[in-house]
């Protein structure tokens, strides 16, 4: 029953923040902060026993699962589960929506009842995305997400909202539309096969479908995904619904919104159709190395800064797909670091954008520099994130891009080679935002405030989790471990990859031996 | 006595986090004791052990220590460990010695600016990725020293930061250096996937055992590792950055872009010595970059005015010779001459940077002078570590270490006399330039008044400077004179021994006597050129093709334009162009369409009837037409 109380708990808040907003404009605030606390606690209790499994076997490494009937005719149960990657990803909404509200303390002056009700109800929806066990079930929290998102850049957003919202919309919903007939016809294949009609994740793990039609079915949850990653060229509502959403409504999007596409990946794409992946593979990581190098390039000629921080995250996007779909060990624990980690440094650097932007009244970098002198403790944190996107070693991010280009050099090395340059680039973007923002000549009679407490404190912690992953990745790489062991047990990769061509395990062996002696 | 080892980063880095964390709440005293007191303390910790190593040496002349493990995946399990031996005890005591003595001096260098506190956060910051750098055990966590040292770089480079040309010299440097970096990545890819490791002992036992001499692998991996290297350590054809990195302040250039960072590349060739034994030509390939760059870059510094970029050209310059050792195998020699130039370098720098406080911040060397009388201390050590910079025989330093290298390179296997003589011909440039800057400078009566006095937080480090400028050379002579192998011996505990031809007394007598008129040869031919002023000097020099040929030197042979107009320009055009996202505008086309469906559609919405009418009759004569006809 915990895995429901994860989305309850988000959701009832959401209702009392809106009702209590007639009271005071602090009601809804501290109510969203306690439920996002409460969320975590719950969360640390399940972190901390997910060292004892709920059950033997095959499934040992799921850490929860709640089945509820919901609507037993069409076989469609109110099912979730809870496993080391959900755990993670669970753990980043609550961690960014907590950010999320403080950065929003000042930002959001109207309605703000009805902000937090949709802030939360979105958390609600992404949280029931990484648990739902059931398609239908994942397809109605995907819904979720969308609609409160939808209206927090509708309404709270800036300039250019209203197109920016529909744009979001139109591209999410087309691909969910997509992914809906795949799930139907994922139903009804699997029915006809085995008599059992049923939405249920883990009876339909198994099913072994003929050629065309799974990986039409496959095509479409790709679309599904691909869009909400987004892999280029689906990308071009990003840049717009980043660019006009208000602070917390880019954190969610760029934190946790993005990440929803790539948990749907290693999740339902590529346990789902096993004997299909291997056509999609390819393509799939071109698009990466595509999105990668073209998202830095977009992201370097950018001079609105948000922008410039959403390219970057198609740039650093891409890096995730290639990883998923190089599906060897290395690279799918590099795929999910670099979800967690540009989940944290990006949606900071968006709330560093919010700050600035309060604080000057522009994100043009055309009317920024030098802000060092007036903000350097800003200016330092402003630093340090553009560091960690652009993958310095001792940083989190620097861990999962490392991890994923080793993995797919392993699998692929032609693909890594062009995927390398990436590096390069996210310096060139990256020192762009620091050069303009921060460097050169300063303004002396500007005179703004440098960090309040609030902003320290959300700032802080972003930055302790990010040397923490960076330094220590171990605990996070662990837990993800049995669940990517099961998602590369179930799409049929090989566990044995090679690591060394066969003469060289010869000699290994000999020197073995040898030392033995 | 070796546990103590893991403080030797760890002071830098405690104060880093000081400075990072209180540094604006602390006044000015506390801020040099911290920043100057962590790198003395780890100095002083670094001799110990030094001195602790070398009377009691460990098993097998190595002390291995894992702090923690960093990543676990399968076989790929990199860790955060130490490993002392050496060849990184010769780099720890260069980096935290000759460190210390930069930090003392920029107390006295920094006193008036306002980022006094964050230059010291970011000097420690430095010194503590330096050493992980030599210390590190494995190709990983020394990628984390090496990228931190250029992460320094940039923010020193551009650490006086309101001027928009210190900023993009930075940008210019971070970047240049990444793209080697990106090779390197690639390198350690291409290691770990084939030999199954990146523990670096481990793979150097494993690389011999699985590669034969000259094969495909290894020298892929070589070439990736060298470009990092190349990078770093500014040789061609990524050397461009370092000159301009000049615009930081002068203690950065002496400790960053002379003294350490800039011989970081050196270091990874000479720790990954049996991936580059294994790889022939790759070996050859780094004596042929290393000639050429002490070639190219000498002439260079021939010509400059500014009197820091005549030493930015002769570190690369010097950093050749250390290439050109490498690639003849001669291990050692290369860090010989990597620890004397440490200091006479750091000591120029320094000196120089004394000068330039005491002109106001003149850089010109045309318009200094008059240092010799003025600022006799000063005057001096510029002196002693310019001598040892032309490798003045037998007095100095620089001689047995370059000295060293030439008879290496004249006795090894690949290289021969003609790359002697390239090497010899560098050394009769070292010698002009370095006696052209110091007669400009310093001689002649002062062209800017030279206002500050150096205060004794200065002098220290440049009277310390001098002296070991002057005595390291004893500790490694020639065999023909003196026959003091002491330094080679103990790095020989960590380096494959060189192998050259053998010594053949009278030949190694002739080369060295040879080199020795060389190297002096460049004072007189600059006496008469420069504080002589003959009338026909100046008139060649202003021969359209002469002062062509100047501006083509100094401006670095023309590197930076191609690299300009090959590639920052296109990308430049290329994203600007492509600002609006030329994807973005095929769905406002779909867009666009429907909207154009939508308005034809809305025109027939009349509210007439009889069209309505019109309408259904129309269509229905097409459906029961078309059903009719199939």
């Amino acid at each position: 029953m915990t895995l429901i109380w994860l989305i309850i708990i988000p959701l009832l808040a959401g209702i009392a923040a809106w009702t209590s907003a007639r009271y005071s404009d602090l009601w809804p605030r501290w109510i969203s902060l306690a439920a996002l606390g409460l969320e975590i606690a719950i969360l640390a209790v399940l972190w901390l026993g997910h060292s004892n499994p709920i059950a033997p076997g095959e499934y040992s490494t799921w850490l929860a699962t709640t089945n509820l009937k919901w609507v037993p005719q069409l076989g469609i149960g109110f099912s979730l589960a809870m496993d080391g990657l959900s755990l993670l990803m669970v753990a980043l909404t609550a961690f960014l929506g907590i950010a999320a509200v403080l950065c929003s303390w000042t930002e959001i002056r109207t309605s703000i009842g009805f902000f937090h009700f949709n802030l939360m109800a979105c958390l609600a929806g992404i949280v029931g995305v990484f648990l739902a066990t059931d398609l239908i079930l994942f397809y109605v929290f995907w819904e979720v997400m969308l609609v409160p998102m939808y209206f927090l850049i509708g309404i709270w957003g800036h300039e250019n909202r209203i197109y920016a919202s529909v744009k979001f919309f139109i591209f999410t919903q087309a691909g969910g539309l997509l992914m809906l007939m795949a799930i139907l016809g994922l139903y009804f294949s699997h029915g006809q096969i085995t008599g059992v009609y049923t939405f249920n994740y883990f009876e339909l793990l198994g099913t072994s479908l003929p050629e065309w039609p799974s990986l039409l079915m496959m095509l479409g949850f790709f679309a599904a995904f691909s869009v909400k990653l987004p892999a280029v060229p689906f990308h071009v509502w990003l840049p717009d619904a980043h660019t006009e959403a208000p602070t917390a409504g880019s954190v969610i999007l760029a934190g946790l919104l993005l990440k929803t596409g790539a948990y749907g990946l290693i999740r339902f794409v590529l346990p789902l159709f096993p004997m299909v992946t291997h056509f999609l593979a390819t393509p799939a990581m071109i698009m990466g190395v595509v999105g990668i190098i073209y998202g830095a390039m977009m992201a370097f000629a950018q001079t609105d800064l948000k922008r410039l921080v959403a390219y970057s995250s198609v740039s650093h996007l891409g890096f995730v797909l290639l990883g998923i779909f190089a599906s060897n060990e290395l690279a799918l624990q590099g795929a999910v670091m670099q979800m967690i980690c540009h989940g944290i440094s990006t949606g900071a650097l968006f709330i560093l954008v919010g700050m600035i932007q309060e604080r000057t009244g522009t994100r043009d970098l055309n009317f920024m520099g030098g802000l060092w002198t007036s903000i350097p403790r800003i200016g330092a944190i402003g630093l340090f994130f553009a560091l960690a996107s652009l993958g310095l070693p001792g940083l989190g991010n620097f861990v999962g891009e490392f991890l994923v280009l080793l993995g797919v050099y392993q699998a692929y090395p032609l693909m890594a080679l062009p995927a390398a340059l990436g590096i390069v680039m996210a310096v060139i973007y990256s020192l762009r935002i620091v050069n303009r923002a921060f460097y050169g000549p300063s303004d002396e009679n500007r005179i703004i405030h440098d960090l309040w407490p609030r902003e320290a404190m959300v700032m802080s912690s972003m930055i302790f989790m990010i040397l923490w992953l960076g330094l220590f990745p171990q605990a996070a790489l662990n837990i993800a471990k049995p669940s990517l062991k099961f998602i590369r047990e179930k799409s049929g990769i090989r566990l044995t990859e090679k690591h060394y061509s066969l003469a060289s395990f010869k000699t290994l062996a000999n020197l073995k031996r040898s030392k033995n002696r | 006595m070796f546990d103590l080892l893991w403080l030797v980063p760890a002071l830098p880095i405690l104060g880093f986090l000081t400075l990072v964390l209180a540094g604006s709440r602390l006044s000015r005293g506390i801020q040099s004791v911290v920043g100057v007191g962590s790198v003395g303390v780890a100095a002083a910790i670094s001799l110990v052990i030094a001195v602790y190593f070398i009377t009691n040496p460990p098993a097998d002349y190595h002390f291995n220590r894992t702090l923690w493990h960093w990543i676990t995946i399968g076989n790929f399990a990199p860790t955060f460990g130490l490993y002392l031996d050496a060849l990184s005890i010769c780099m720890i005591l260069v980096v935290t010695i000759v460190g210390f003595l930069i930090h003392l001096y920029s107390i006295g260098y920094m006193a008036d600016d306002e980022g006094f506190g964050r230059f010291f956060a970011y000097m420690n910051l430095f010194v503590a990725s330096m050493l992980i750098l030599a210390l590190a055990d494995n190709l990983l966590m020394l990628y984390l020293g090496w990228e931190g040292v250029g992460l320094c770089s940039f923010l020193l480079i551009g650490f006086w930061y309101k001027e928009p040309s210190n900023v993009r010299a930075a940008t210019k440097a971070f970047v240049m250096t990444r793209v080697g970096d990106t090779a390197m990545a690639i390198g350690l890819f291409v290691l770990f996937n084939t030999l199954g490791t990146l523990q670096i002992q481990e793979l150097a036992v494993r690389a011999t055992q699985h590669w034969a001499v000259g094969s495909t692998l290894p020298t892929l991996a070589a070439v990736l590792l060298l470009g990092g290297a190349l990078g770093k350590s500014a040789q061609l054809p990524l050397q461009t950055w370092l000159p301009d990195a000049m615009a930081g302040p002068t203690p950065v250039s002496a400790l960053i872009h002379a003294a350490t960072m800039v011989t970081a590349g050196v270091y990874l060739i000479a720790r990954m010595n049996a991936l580059f034994s294994l790889a022939p030509a790759v070996q050859f390939a780094i004596a042929i970059i290393g000639l050429t760059t002490l070639i190219l870059s000498g002439f260079s510094a021939l010509v400059q005015t500014d009197i820091k970029r005549v030493l930015a050209y002769s570190t690369i310059s010097q950093i050749g010779y250390m290439f050109l050792a490498l690639g003849v195998g001669a291990w050692s020699a290369a860090i010989f001459h990597f620890v004397t130039h440490a200091f006479f370098k750091a000591l120029l720098f320094l000196g120089a940077g004394s000068i330039i406080l005491a002109a106001g911040h003149q850089q010109d060397m045309f318009k200094l002078g008059g240092i010799r009388k003025q600022l006799p201390v000063t005057f001096w050590t510029f002196l002693i570590g310019a001598s040892s910079l032309a490798a003045l025989p037998l007095v100095t330093d620089g001689f047995y270490s370059k000295d060293l290298i030439l008879w290496d390179v004249w006795s090894s296997t690949t290289g021969g006399p003609w790359i002697w003589a390239g090497g010899v011909f560098g050394a009769f440039l070292t010698s002009l330039y370095t006696f052209r800057m110091v007669f400009i400078s310093c001689f002649g009566s002062p062209r800017t008044p030279l206002e500050r006095k150096p205060r004794i937080s200065i002098r220290i480090p440049l009277i310390t400077l001098a002296i070991l400028s002057i005595v390291v050379g004893f500790i490694e002579l020639p065999s023909n004179f003196g026959n003091i192998h002491l330094f080679s011996n103990f790095l020989n505990t960590a380096l494959p021994a060189f192998s050259g031809n053998g010594s053949n007394f009278n030949d190694e007598l002739v080369l060295e006597i040879v080199a020795s008129i060389v190297c002096i040869a460049g004072a007189p031919i600059c006496y008469l050129l420069y504080l002589r002023k003959s009338d026909y000097f100046e008139k060649f020099s202003e021969f359209p093709f002469v002062s062509g040929l100047r501006n083509f030197w100094r401006s670095g042979w023309g590197f930076d334009l191609v690299y300009n107009k090959l590639l920052i320009e296109p990308f430049i055009w290329i994203t600007t162009l492509n600002k609006a996202d030329f994807v973005d505008s095929f769905y406002r086309l779909v867009a666009l369409l429907v909207q154009l469906v939508h308005r034809v559609l809305s025109l027939t919405q009349t509210g007439k009837l009889r069209q309505y009418a019109c309408g259904i009759a129309i269509g229905a004569i097409l459906v029961v037409g078309l059903l009719t006809w199939l």
